[in-house]
């Protein structure tokens, strides 16, 4: 089911903190900066990557706390998330390929990753080139870093990659393996499909003479 | 933090690139990434970057109207006539990707007409250059610089 675009509107709503040295300035544009600097290109947990304000929804009531000169104000609002859509059709570049498969970086994201099993068939690893190749007809074609692929969304996967408190006192789930660098929300995309993969290959189809090569 | 809709509407390519811009010139109540705000400028180059490259750089407000009000002859979804809007297919290969079950919903004719319809409403590089497009290219390539300056003296300052 296609329900999304790349680019959508979530609404969240949380505590902003204007310290004294700020409260002489325009509340308005004051909390716009707070938020983005808060959120921008972060990834919240199942939502997707921030990338900024779309506007304030509401006010509500300040406080102010004993001992704090600030005041907190929760505030309601809107900020443009990049979440694609599971099935959605995106374009990136070709970042790297190894025998696992290929990643793909859309420049503001890059945990793109279209596992072997989804390249389209048959494909094959030449170890020379380190490159994947679709082997079409009689032809090699061959996946090049740094061109255009277009690939379909296939699954999302979110870790809560925030830290883990001492031992024995946070009732989170342990980390299962503190290894490599894992990242917060990463794309599984899929190549198997007609007109999915380098624009190249398809591009001569929209001249009405389907052939690759 | 908490949040109260996960999607609470969707956004076509050339909204957000619109904003982008407006976040990165400082204009209608936007103001610029400061140098303690280098998330939001990373994230708004790197994003106008990729957007400036995809069909939406030559789009305007106007362009999207005629292209909404063209897709009315067909029974598409919302999201779909979006994706329609942010990749702008121009095969039938290309577009029957975009499209959900397109065999069963839609004729050849319609398919063709679709691909059709999508170039006569929305410029792409193919497009024969009018007055009004150059202007606005001349346009877009202005605000461009002033972007990239914009980044580049975020950059000096790190």
């Amino acid at each position: 089911m296609q329900t999304g675009t790349m680019f959508v509107l979530v609404l969240m709503k949380d505590t902003v903190r204007i310290p004294p040295s700020k409260l002489h300035l325009d509340t308005t544009q004051t909390i716009v900066g707070i938020l983005n600097k808060k959120f921008a290109n972060k990834v919240v947990h199942n939502v997707g990557l921030c990338i900024a304000l779309w506007d304030i929804e509401k006010y509500e009531r300040s406080f102010i706390y004993p001992g704090d000169g600030a005041t907190h104000t929760i505030v309601h609002f809107r900020y443009v998330v990049f979440r694609p859509t599971v099935d959605e059709i995106l374009v990136g570049k070709v970042k790297n390929c190894s025998k696992e498969g290929i990643s793909v970086s859309m420049g503001f994201f890059d945990d793109i990753f279209i596992p072997e099993d989804n390249l389209p068939h048959p494909s094959k690893f030449s170890e020379t080139e380190q490159m994947w190749a679709w082997k079409y007809e009689e032809h090699d074609l061959f996946i090049e870093i740094g061109h255009e692929i277009r690939f379909r969304v296939m699954e999302e996967k979110f870790v809560d990659t925030s830290p883990t408190g001492p031992e024995g006192i946070t009732m989170e789930t342990t980390d299962p393996e503190p290894g490599p660098k894992r990242s917060p929300y990463t794309i599984v995309g899929t190549l198997a499909e007609q007109g999915l993969g380098l624009l190249s290959w398809w591009a001569s189809a929209a001249g009405g003479e389907e052939s690759a090569g | 933090m908490e949040v109260i809709n996960e999607n609470a509407g969707l956004l076509s390519n050339l909204e957000v690139l619109l904003l982008l811009k407006d976040v990165q010139a400082g204009r209608n109540n936007q103001q610029k990434p400061n140098k303690d705000q280098q998330n939001l400028g990373t994230i708004t180059y790197e994003t106008v970057k990729y957007l400036e490259r995809s069909p939406c750089a030559l789009q305007t407000p106007d362009h999207v109207a005629a292209f909404m009000h063209a897709m009315k002859d067909f029974a598409l979804t919302r999201a779909e006539k979006l994706q329609l809007l942010n990749n702008r297919p121009t095969s039938e290969v290309e577009l029957i990707l975009m499209v959900e079950e397109s065999e069963e919903r839609f004729s050849d004719e319609d398919i063709g007409g679709l691909v059709t319809a999508i170039a006569t409403h929305l410029p792409g590089p193919e497009a024969e250059v009018s007055v009004a497009a150059v202007a606005e290219e001349e346009e877009e390539m202005e605000e461009k610089e002033e972007g990239e300056e914009a980044v580049d003296e975020d950059y000096v300052a790190i």
